[in-house]
Parts: structure tokens; C-alpha cells; sequence
């Protein structure tokens, strides 16, 4: 048990490994995104109060759950990292940092352009909204300090802290329409209810957020193994590596 | 099926702007981290094979 | 290191502790004030809210409360959270969503005759989607004005 996890938390074996392993969630996150935009558009029915408006919730609500997830599981790489001393984790948590950055911007400015014309207002300053703001400063601190660090081991340290301080805003957003007055509405899917939506829509939101997990495990591993070339280049595995694909240099 | 003809489908009962805005950003974003993935792994890869037949 | 090597990584630092110093001062921004993002009519009527500074109002759109002005932009409503309500006057673009019976924040100050002065006026919707049949029918069921929870 213990040789096998050895064997593939070693970069030289993760790495191809990686690389068959991308396809296969690449083909998952398309089909779950051509069949949930076409429930989004076609199949869910027009809202009562919001009209079609509403569709922005198809990406902005995934986008959100994918930006408070992908920094659990992050921080839970850069913990593994911390106390098993270990490169792949670390690894992997610096490849999520990006993808995770991108899909909190998106879950704010699509939340913004359904604001805007539901609310009448591009932003406000209520709990839930500056809350995800500072989730998007944590990520680009998190990836600011790594890079600000010359010694990866140190820089992968001193990140898996910052990750983990972090850690603390996640259920502050998640819970932050419950605890204190907010003009962003209260959650439509929540544990122990019943979702506040059809069938339809559900599905189709559901659909998507899948979707959008699994784009988020492809491109994480594209990156985790950009990562590993870069770190480790003067290593035999990357210039047999390098040396057995082709192209011109 | 929710609409009447594809115009009213593109119209999105007078939410255009703020419903294709969204969606079009997100997927412009997507595949742009997806390319600019491809051309990091190909850029460290090419460097990888320079050092690698530098010896 | 060279020195642009550590010109960077001056740079970055600079940039992560002003990042981090920008979450902060937002967190105590949001604990001093925005956590308490409106007041409601009770707490109005009560004088928990300061006079003569502006603040947030939240509340139901009392139903047929609604007039318009002969200006057109000129508007009245009232403002209940069912125990206490608030008359507002505002002049402005209302939002899509702004419905009597329906959820709203408004931004302003009380005057000097007691009616709410508002100077923005927020639509807030709730978190349940349905088609309209289904919410007919939903309506139909209770035989209530109001559906719609404020929190």
C-alpha cells in the first residue's frame, strides 16, 4: 500500500500518468457542458419574478461552488504538503491557485451583470458580495507570495500558510446570507431542504457545476505538469521527457 | 422548447447584454486558460530539450 | 541574485502585503458596518437608527402603496416588515424587480416630516425559481398576498 503511494507521488511517475489522465476529463467536461447548456436554454422554463434573466444563475452559481471548493481542496493539498514535507501536493495546490482565481472572478462579475439589471445595482457592500471579493485576494495572494519566493520549498511553506489562514473565509461565505442582513438572497440548494427551484433548472444547474468540475481537474493537471517540468528541469526525467516528444527547439 | 423563434431566443425577453455577456466571458476565459496552458507546457518543454541537448 | 531578480521579488511582496492589507481593511470595513447591510421599519419607528445620516432600508413593498407623481419620476411607497411600516419618497428609475408585496432595500434618510428620503432603491428577490404557472398555482394554493420570506 505504502510503495504504491510512494510510486505515484513521485513527479517522474505522476506525470504521465497526468497526461492520460487529461483527455478523459477534458471529454467528461465537454459532454456535461453540451447537455447542460442545452437544459439551461432550452429545456428549464422561463422564472416567475426574473423572467430569463435568471439564466445567468447557469454559470454564475457553479462558478461560485467551483471557487469555494477548488480553495478547500487547495488548502488540503497545501496542508498534505506541509506536514509530509512533500513536492506533489504543494504541487498541486499551486496548480488549482489560477483556475480557482479565475472561476471566483467569474462567479463576481457574472453575479455583477445579474445585479444589475435584477437589483439595480452593479455592486453593493453586503456580506456575501465582499466576503467572495476577499476569496479572490486570497487566491492572488496565494499566488503572489509563491512567486515572490525564489526557493520553492520555502515559497510552497510559506503559501500552504496563507492557504490555510484563508481557510476560515470559506464557510463565512457560504453562510454569510444566513448570519447577517444581505441584499443577495438566501441559498436555493442547501443540506437538509429541499431545493427552492424545478426540477429543470436544477438539473441544468447541477449539469453545469459538473462541468465545470471536471474542466477544473483537466486544466489543474495541465498545469500541475507545466509545474513540474519548469521546477525540475535539470532532472533526468524531464530532459527524457523533453527529448522523446517532438517539434523543433 | 421555451421560445417562439431564434430572434426571441437571442433577445432573451430584454436581457441580451447582461445573460450573452455572461456566458460569453465565461467561455472566452475557459479556453483562453486553456490555450495559454498548452503554450506554457510547449515553451517548458522546448526549454527542457535546449538544456537537455546543451549537456 | 541579481538585482532584477530581487527587483521582482520586491515587486511581488509589495503586491501580495498590499493584497493581504486590502482584505483586512475590508473585513474590518464589513464587520463595522456592512454586516448590518439594512435597518428594518421596526427598528426605524424604535430610533435604533441615528438621525440625519444615511442608511439602508429593507423591507416588503406595502401592496397598492405604490403612486407616481405627475413628474413621472416622483414616487411613494411604504416599506413593512409586517410588525411596523415606513413611508419612502424617491425620485429615480425604479428596478425590473421592484414589485408591491415584493422585497426592496432602499438607500436614503429620514426627513424632517418622518418619510424616508431615498436616493437609491435596490430590488432584493428571493431564492426559490419556478415558471409562472407553477407560481400561480403556488399562489392560488396559499391564498396569501405576500409569498416571500425577507431573509
Amino acid at each position: 500500500m505504502n510503495i504504491n503511494w510512494f510510486k505515484y507521488s513521485s513527479p517522474q511517475t505522476f506525470y504521465p500518468l497526468a497526461g492520460r489522465m487529461i483527455p478523459w476529463f477534458a471529454w467528461a467536461a465537454s459532454i456535461f457542458a453540451v447537455i447542460g447548456l442545452y437544459i439551461s436554454f432550452f429545456i428549464a422554463p422561463t422564472d416567475f419574478q426574473q423572467g430569463e434573466a435568471y439564466r445567468i444563475i447557469f454559470v454564475h452559481v457553479p462558478a461560485a461552488w467551483m471557487s469555494m471548493f477548488i480553495y478547500m481542496v487547495m488548502a488540503g493539498w497545501a496542508a498534505l504538503g506541509l506536514s509530509l514535507n512533500a513536492r506533489l501536493p504543494a504541487m498541486m495546490a499551486q496548480a488549482l491557485a489560477p483556475t480557482g482565481a479565475i472561476f471566483t472572478l467569474l462567479a463576481l462579475v457574472t453575479g455583477s451583470f445579474w445585479g444589475k439589471p435584477m437589483w439595480g445595482a452593479w455592486w453593493v457592500w453586503d456580506a456575501r458580495l465582499t466576503s467572495e471579493l476577499i476569496l479572490l485576494f486570497l487566491y492572488l495572494g496565494f499566488i503572489a507570495l509563491q512567486s515572490s519566493i525564489d526557493d520553492p520549498r520555502k515559497a510552497d511553506k510559506a503559501g500552504a500558510l496563507l492557504a490555510l489562514v484563508g481557510v476560515v473565509n470559506v464557510p463565512i461565505i457560504y453562510f454569510s446570507v444566513k448570519w447577517w442582513n444581505t441584499l443577495h438572497q438566501g441559498s436555493t440548494i442547501s443540506m437538509g431542504a429541499a431545493p427552492k427551484m424545478v426540477t429543470t433548472m436544477l438539473l441544468g444547474m447541477l449539469l453545469m457545476a459538473l462541468a465545470f468540475w471536471m474542466y477544473t481537474i483537466a486544466v489543474a493537471l495541465m498545469r500541475v505538469r507545466c509545474i513540474m517540468l519548469e521546477r525540475e528541469r535539470a532532472s533526468d526525467w524531464v530532459k527524457e521527457q523533453a527529448l522523446s516528444v517532438g517539434g523543433n527547439t | 422548447m421555451q421560445w417562439s423563434s431564434w430572434s426571441a431566443f437571442f433577445n432573451m425577453g430584454g436581457y441580451a447584454f447582461y445573460v450573452w455577456f455572461s456566458f460569453g466571458l465565461t467561455a472566452l476565459w475557459l479556453v483562453w486558460e486553456v490555450l495559454a496552458l498548452r503554450k506554457r507546457s510547449a515553451v517548458a518543454l522546448n526549454l527542457a530539450k535546449l538544456l537537455a541537448q546543451d549537456k | 541574485m541579481t538585482i532584477k531578480a530581487r527587483h521582482k521579488r520586491f515587486i511581488l511582496i509589495a503586491i501580495g502585503l498590499a493584497l493581504l492589507g486590502l482584505a483586512v481593511m475590508l473585513i474590518l470595513n464589513a464587520f463595522k458596518s456592512n454586516m448590518v447591510f439594512f435597518y428594518t421599519p421596526t427598528q426605524v419607528v424604535s430610533g435604533e437608527v441615528p438621525h440625519g445620516t444615511s442608511f439602508r432600508l429593507g423591507g416588503l413593498v406595502v401592496p397598492a402603496s405604490l403612486k407616481r407623481q405627475d413628474d413621472g419620476l416622483t414616487v411613494h411607497f411604504s416599506i413593512t416588515d409586517t410588525a411596523k411600516t415606513v413611508e419612502v419618497i424617491y425620485k429615480g428609475i425604479l428596478p425590473d424587480l421592484f414589485k408591491e408585496g415584493k422585497g426592496v432595500v432602499a438607500q436614503g434618510k429620514v426627513g424632517a416630516n418622518g418619510v424616508f428620503e431615498a436616493s437609491e432603491v435596490l430590488a432584493k428577490h428571493d431564492e426559490n425559481y419556478m415558471p409562472p404557472e407553477a407560481a400561480e398555482a403556488l399562489k392560488r394554493a396559499k391564498e396569501a398576498p405576500a409569498d416571500v420570506q425577507l431573509k
